[in-house]
């Protein structure tokens, strides 16, 4: 049975490559979608339960945020489909006019709740909230993500920790693959809504390939790199990661997901990923750690309760245009307004990072940026991780 | 009385007050010399030479001189509150001495405070001494709420503007609530600290009591606030008025000028906090939105509620001060406390 599907004239998504990279991976794409054209490479910030974590739309949207995510699990629970229907979709509900993402529900159903069961039909397990069992499955997954109206909706995945290892990993791949094909029978508005495919395999080489070869040959908009970011050895998360882009179409776009360090956004972006997610600038803001070209700022600590410069002098976000290192310090001890200004701070950050990069790439000089941003990061040769050294090496990139 | 018409100055004014009037203090550390103020590292004590270097420090526009405020406990003694209006003025004297001398201060306006708790006679003799001083204005102190019925308050406040010039400002301090200001207003405050939509905000409410008395026939299409759940709000929001101790829950407790965005009743509730607002908020969210980001927890709610309540309540002041000008105190109070009449149900 053929997976092709006669692609519609007025597709929800479309990839232009502008630019790709001579030496490494990287491209530099523009993509098209409902509600408005994505540059990549591209990070998008994490928005959980349909808000960024007390910043207002209108400062996303200033920020230069085309895409952000909303999380299927919580809102499918709170405050459900129906509610988000009746409120002309998530976009309707948070009054976000650009891009949403909605990933499947999986990965939180297996970190964050009790587990009961995984068979072929879905994902059971206990709702937190009022201890009925619950059913996830394609089918549902796709239904919520319908009513939410996103974007871009993932495909519910068999999801198996990247430290588990064994025939386990197998069986998640094949099902994978069978869920996808659930997904994109269930998806209702194929020409409104993007259903990306996850790529699984584990660290395993061969079920990766196979994953690949057979994902690739459904006709789906674009492909997602799962499995991976979940505490496994840096140096097999590369490996995964390179020979996923490898046997990825080129004129799709690749989401590795859970990627929000910024040497592994550079890094990955020269494997060939071009969307990333993650919740760590955002969540590591609240706890006053300000993200920044040479690491990050503890803005809590001592030294900064009299230091009057901006977090970054260089960065031109608005917390770092009107407030100082010493006023954030001051501001933890008594308002939650801090934590919002370094919130600002550091998807600016994010977004500033990925922009440069593609500048890079799209003037063909993305490997002397490379260089750059690894001598600013860290502060001699010898400190760089070797599984960055080695992956970019990889991809033609020697950092002396 | 009227109270008097003061410029409306175009450029923000920094004032700087001794106590945060959206946190309790605790009392009995006040002294001859000293009082005490909390910080996030605990207690400060305060001699005036340290009051008044942490002035030079801030060099704020305005600022109240040290005073001893504590005076409105149930079984404060006449005793008592006669030391609070002579250690105040004292307290005042020893401020404007340092602050003639110091060039940090230049431009910089010292306001006198009225003490007095309760007793009239007390008040009467605070204002009169605090008035013969050179201060660019007045702050009324020991008449927050909880700590004194409304009439008593207004009795007070009367009495007091008598013995101030007509031409330096009256500032209230600790009060607050719509009605509370209403009434105060009435008596001769000026000016009034905004905590109030802070408060709001904190326990999950959205200012929405209606204050357009305009004969605007462009504004008049305008639709009150849905009037059914503040009907029912007024009915179980207990305002307990007791004599005596600080009525904390007063201070906390929802009032009749909000309502509850956590109640299920809004979770599909399409329509702005209120209808017509041009605040941020009412301009870009519903109130079903807003409920959910109550119930998750999520730190949207706090902001987008403090812009609503904010600009809430900077448009009734600009009610009351339109209403005054225009000889509509009536007609205002009428509106923002619903008496004589209900209001019209809300269009659907």
């Amino acid at each position: 049975m053929s997976f092709k599907k006669a692609l519609s004239a007025a597709s929800p998504l479309t990839l232009r490559v502008v630019a790709e990279c001579p030496v490494t991976k990287a491209r530099a794409c523009d993509l098209v979608l409902p509600h408005s054209a994505v540059s990549t490479p591209v990070f998008m910030p994490v928005g959980t339960q349909g808000t960024l974590k007390g910043i207002t739309v209108d400062q996303l949207e200033g920020l230069g945020c085309h895409i952000c995510l909303g999380n299927t699990y919580h809102l499918g629970m709170r405050p459900g489909p129906d509610l988000i229907e009746k409120a002309n979709g998530l976009h309707g509900f948070m009054n976000w006019k650009r891009n949403l993402l909605t990933d499947s529900g999986g990965f939180q159903m297996v970190s964050l709740v009790e587990l009961s069961e995984v068979t072929e039909e879905g994902v059971k397990f206990k709702s937190p909230y009022d201890g009925k069992e619950i059913l996830l499955s394609p089918e549902k997954s796709i239904s919520i993500q319908n009513s939410l109206g996103s974007d871009i909706m993932m495909q519910l995945d068999d999801v198996v920790s990247s430290t588990v290892t064994g025939p386990r990993v197998e069986e998640a791949m094949h099902r994978s693959i069978r869920w996808l094909d659930r997904c994109i029978a269930a998806n209702k508005n194929p020409d409104k809504q993007n259903l990306f495919a996850i790529i699984q395999g584990g660290l395993n080489a061969e079920l990766r390939r196979t994953c690949l070869d057979e994902m690739t040959k459904r006709d789906v908009p674009g492909f997602a790199i799962g499995g991976l970011s979940g505490g496994e050895e840096k140096d097999d998360f590369w490996r995964m990661v390179t020979l996923s882009t490898d046997h990825l179409p080129r004129e799709k776009p690749r989401y590795l997901m859970g990627v929000g360090y910024a040497v592994d956004l550079v890094v990955c972006v020269a494997l060939g990923c071009d969307m990333f997610d993650c919740v760590f600038p955002t969540r590591t803001a609240r706890f006053g750690s300000a993200l920044v070209p040479w690491g990050s700022l503890q803005v809590k600590q001592k030294q900064y309760a009299k230091d009057l410069q901006p977090i970054d002098p260089d960065c031109k976000c608005p917390t770092c245009k009107r407030h100082s290192r010493a006023y954030l310090h001051a501001l933890f001890k008594s308002d939650t307004a801090a934590m919002h200004h370094i919130t600002i701070h550091n998807i600016a950050y994010q977004l500033t990072l990925m922009r440069s990069v593609r500048q890079s790439i799209v003037e063909g000089r993305f490997p002397e940026f490379i260089r750059t941003f690894m001598k600013r990061m860290f502060p001699s040769r010898d400190q760089y991780p070797s599984w960055a050294v080695d992956a970019l090496a990889s991809v033609n990139v020697t950092l002396e | 009385m009227d109270s008097g018409s003061l410029q409306v100055f175009m450029i923000p004014v920094l004032y700087c007050a001794l106590h945060d009037p959206a946190a309790a203090c605790p009392t009995g550390y006040t002294t001859n010399k000293t009082v005490s103020v909390w910080g996030s590292g605990g207690r400060i004590e305060l001699t005036v030479a340290k009051f008044m270097a942490l002035q030079k420090t801030v060099q704020p526009d305005w600022y109240q001189s040290m005073a001893d405020g504590e005076t409105w406990q149930s079984n404060t003694s006449r005793k008592r509150v006669r030391k609070s209006v002579d250690r105040t003025l004292a307290h005042l004297d020893e401020c404007l001495l340092e602050h003639q001398k110091s060039q940090e201060l230049e431009g910089v306006e010292v306001f006198g405070v009225v003490e007095g708790g309760d007793i009239l006679e007390e008040r009467i003799r605070s204002a009169k001494e605090t008035a013969k001083r050179p201060v660019a204005g007045f702050c009324l102190d020991g008449l927050q709420t909880g700590c004194m019925e409304q009439a008593l308050r207004t009795q007070l406040i009367t009495a007091v503007t008598k013995e101030l010039p007509e031409d330096k400002p009256r500032l209230l301090q600790g009060v607050g609530r719509p009605d509370e200001v209403l009434a105060c207003a009435e008596a001769g405050v000026d000016l009034f600290e905004s905590f109030f939509p802070f408060q709001v905000t904190e326990r999950g409410c959205a200012l929405c009591f209606d204050y357009d008395v305009s004969p605007d026939p462009e504004r008049a299409g305008r639709a009150p606030p849905a009037v059914l759940e503040l009907e029912e709000n007024r009915e179980t929001a207990v305002v307990a008025q007791q004599n005596g101790d600080l009525n904390l829950d007063e201070r906390t407790q929802m009032t009749s000028f909000e309502i509850d965005l956590k109640d299920k009743r809004y979770q599909d509730d399409f329509r702005p906090l209120v209808e017509g607002c041009g605040c941020y908020c009412c301009k870009n969210h519903q109130r079903a939105y807003l409920h959910h980001l109550l119930v998750t927890n999520e730190l949207l709610a706090g902001v987008l509620l403090m812009i609503h309540n904010t600009a809430h309540y900077l448009g009734f002041f600009r009610a009351l001060r339109e209403a005054l000008a225009g000889d509509k105190l009536d007609l205002l109070k009428r509106r923002v406390l619903r008496e004589g009449g209900r209001q019209t149900e809300r269009k659907d």
